[in-house]
C-alpha cells in the first residue's frame, strides 16, 4: 500500500511544482465548453439535454490530454526505468498511476463544475452530492482504461495521437451512463432507467479496474 | 488446402442457390428479404472471428507463442471484412424495409462500435510496427475490446430504450425451407471463413520466414 501512495505522492508533488498538467487540462476543458457555446445556439429547451453531454465531452477530452502527458512525462525523464527496477508488483505501479491520474481528472472536474453552473445557470445545491458521485465513478472507469492505454500508446509510432483512438470506443459505456445520470440529477427529474445506468457504470468500473490491473504487466515491460 | 478450397467453393455456390432459388419469397418484404441469408452468414462469420481474436489474445499473453499472435491478426482482419459486409448488407436490406439506411437502435449501434473497435485493433497493430513486443499491446486491446462489448450493448439500450426485433420479417415461425437455406448459408460462409483464415495465416508465416532469411543473409 505504501508503494502506491509513494507513486501517487510523487505525481502530485511533480504536478504542484510544474502545474503543467492541471493548467492545460483546465484550459482545454474550458475551451471546449466555450466552443460548444458558439457551435450551438442555446435555447433554454436545448440546455437540459445538451449540458450534461457537453460536461462529459469536456471532461473526457481534457482527461485524455492529461493522461497522455502523464506517461509522456515519465518517459521523458526516463523515470519509467527507475520505477520498473524497484521490486514492486506491476499491479502496484498501475494502481499508483491510476489513482494519480484519477485525482487530476477529478480536480479538473471540480474546477469545471462551478464554471458550468455559471454558464448554464444551474442551481446545484440539491444535486451536488449525487453529481460528484457520478463524476467520481466515471473518473474511475476512465482512469483505469486510460492509464493502461496511455502506457501502450507511448511506445507506438503514433504516440499520444493513438490514445484517443484507443480510449474513446472503449469508454462509450462510461460516457453514455454518466451523461444519462448527470442529466437526471441536474434536471431534478428521476430518470426511469437511472438504476440500469448506474449498473452499467459500476459494472464497467469494477470489471475494467480488475482487468486493466491484471493486464498492465504485459504492457509495461520495457 | 485444395480440399478446403473445393469445399468452400461448393459451400458458397450452395449458399447462393439456397438463397436465390431454393428459398421461397417472403410474404411481407418480398425478394429483398433474400439478402437476410447472406447477412446472417456474414454476422455469423464475424462473430466466430472475433471470438477467435479474444481467445487467441488471451493465449498469446499466456504462452507468448507466435502462432496465437498470427491467429489473432488473421482472424481480426477477416472479422473486420465480414463486419463491414454485415453492415452493408444490413443497410441494403433496411432501406426498402424500414425506409432508412440506418437507425441508432441498440443492435446496430453495437455492431458499429464493434466495427470501430476492431479497426482500432488493426490500427494499433500497424502502428506497433510489427515488433513482437508490441504484439502484446494488440492482445491486450483484443481482450478489452471483447469484454467491452456487452457493456456497449447495455449502454445502447439505455440510449434508446426499446430495441425492435431486427429479423421480425419471418414472424414467429420460420418456414422450413427458409431454415434450410439459412443453415446452408451459415455452413457455406463458415467454409469460406476457414479458407480465408488459412490463407492469411500462411501468408503471415511466409512473411516471417522471409524476414528470418533476410536476417540470416544480412548477418553473414
Amino acid at each position: 500500500m505504501r508503494k502506491i501512495w509513494a507513486i501517487v505522492w510523487k505525481d502530485i508533488i511533480t504536478e504542484l511544482r510544474t502545474k503543467e498538467l492541471l493548467s492545460s487540462m483546465l484550459t482545454f476543458a474550458l475551451l471546449i465548453i466555450v466552443i460548444f457555446n458558439f457551435a450551438f445556439d442555446f435555447s433554454s429547451e436545448l440546455i437540459p439535454t445538451a449540458a450534461p453531454a457537453i460536461l462529459w465531452v469536456a471532461f473526457t477530452f481534457a482527461g485524455v490530454l492529461g493522461l497522455g502527458r502523464s506517461f509522456a512525462l515519465e518517459k521523458e525523464g526516463n523515470s519509467i526505468l527507475g520505477i520498473l527496477l524497484t521490486p514492486t508488483d506491476r499491479t502496484i505501479i498501475f494502481l499508483g498511476k491510476m489513482i494519480s491520474n484519477a485525482i487530476f481528472v477529478f480536480i479538473v472536474a471540480l474546477l469545471i463544475l462551478p464554471m458550468f453552473v455559471l454558464f448554464f445557470n444551474y442551481g446545484l445545491s440539491r444535486s451536488l452530492m449525487p453529481l460528484l458521485l457520478i463524476v467520481f465513478l466515471g473518473t474511475i472507469g476512465f482512469a483505469a482504461v486510460g492509464t493502461l492505454f496511455s502506457a501502450m500508446a507511448l511506445n507506438t509510432k503514433l504516440r499520444e495521437v493513438l490514445l484517443p483512438i484507443l480510449i474513446f470506443p472503449i469508454i462509450i459505456p462510461v460516457i453514455v451512463s454518466s451523461v444519462k445520470l448527470s442529466g437526471a440529477v441536474l434536471s431534478g427529474n428521476p430518470m426511469s432507467r437511472a438504476g440500469s445506468a448506474l449498473q452499467v457504470l459500476v459494472s464497467f468500473d469494477i470489471i475494467f479496474l480488475v482487468i486493466c490491473a491484471v493486464v498492465f504487466e504485459y504492457v509495461i515491460e520495457e | 488446402m485444395r480440399i478446403l478450397t473445393g469445399l468452400a467453393f461448393v459451400g458458397i455456390v450452395a449458399s447462393l442457390y439456397a438463397a436465390f432459388i431454393y428459398a421461397p419469397t417472403e410474404a411481407v418484404m418480398g425478394p429483398v428479404q433474400r439478402i437476410f441469408y447472406f447477412h446472417m452468414g456474414t454476422v455469423w462469420v464475424a462473430t466466430i472471428a472475433f471470438i477467435i481474436v479474444f481467445i487467441s489474445s488471451i493465449q498469446y499473453l499466456r504462452k507468448e507463442s507466435r502462432f496465437w499472435d498470427v491467429l489473432a491478426l488473421s482472424s481480426a482482419e477477416i472479422g473486420v471484412l465480414f463486419i463491414t459486409l454485415t453492415i452493408i448488407t444490413g443497410s441494403i436490406w433496411a432501406k426498402p424495409v424500414w425506409g432508412t439506411w440506418w437507425t441508432w437502435d441498440p443492435q446496430l449501434t453495437t455492431t458499429f462500435v464493434l466495427w470501430i473497435l476492431y479497426v482500432v485493433y488493426l490500427i494499433l497493430r500497424s502502428s506497433a510496427g510489427g515488433d513482437p513486443r508490441k504484439a502484446k499491446y494488440a492482445a491486450v486491446f483484443g481482450i478489452i475490446a471483447f469484454l467491452d462489448l456487452p457493456l456497449v450493448y447495455a449502454s445502447a439500450r439505455l440510449m434508446r430504450g426499446i430495441s425492435p426485433v431486427v429479423f421480425g420479417g419471418s414472424g414467429g415461425g420460420i418456414a422450413p425451407e427458409m431454415m434450410v437455406a439459412l443453415l446452408v448459408n451459415l455452413v457455406g460462409f463458415t467454409l469460406l471463413f476457414l479458407l480465408l483464415l488459412k490463407q492469411r495465416i500462411d501468408i503471415e508465416r511466409m512473411t516471417d520466414e522471409l524476414s528470418k532469411l533476410k536476417l540470416e543473409e544480412a548477418s553473414q
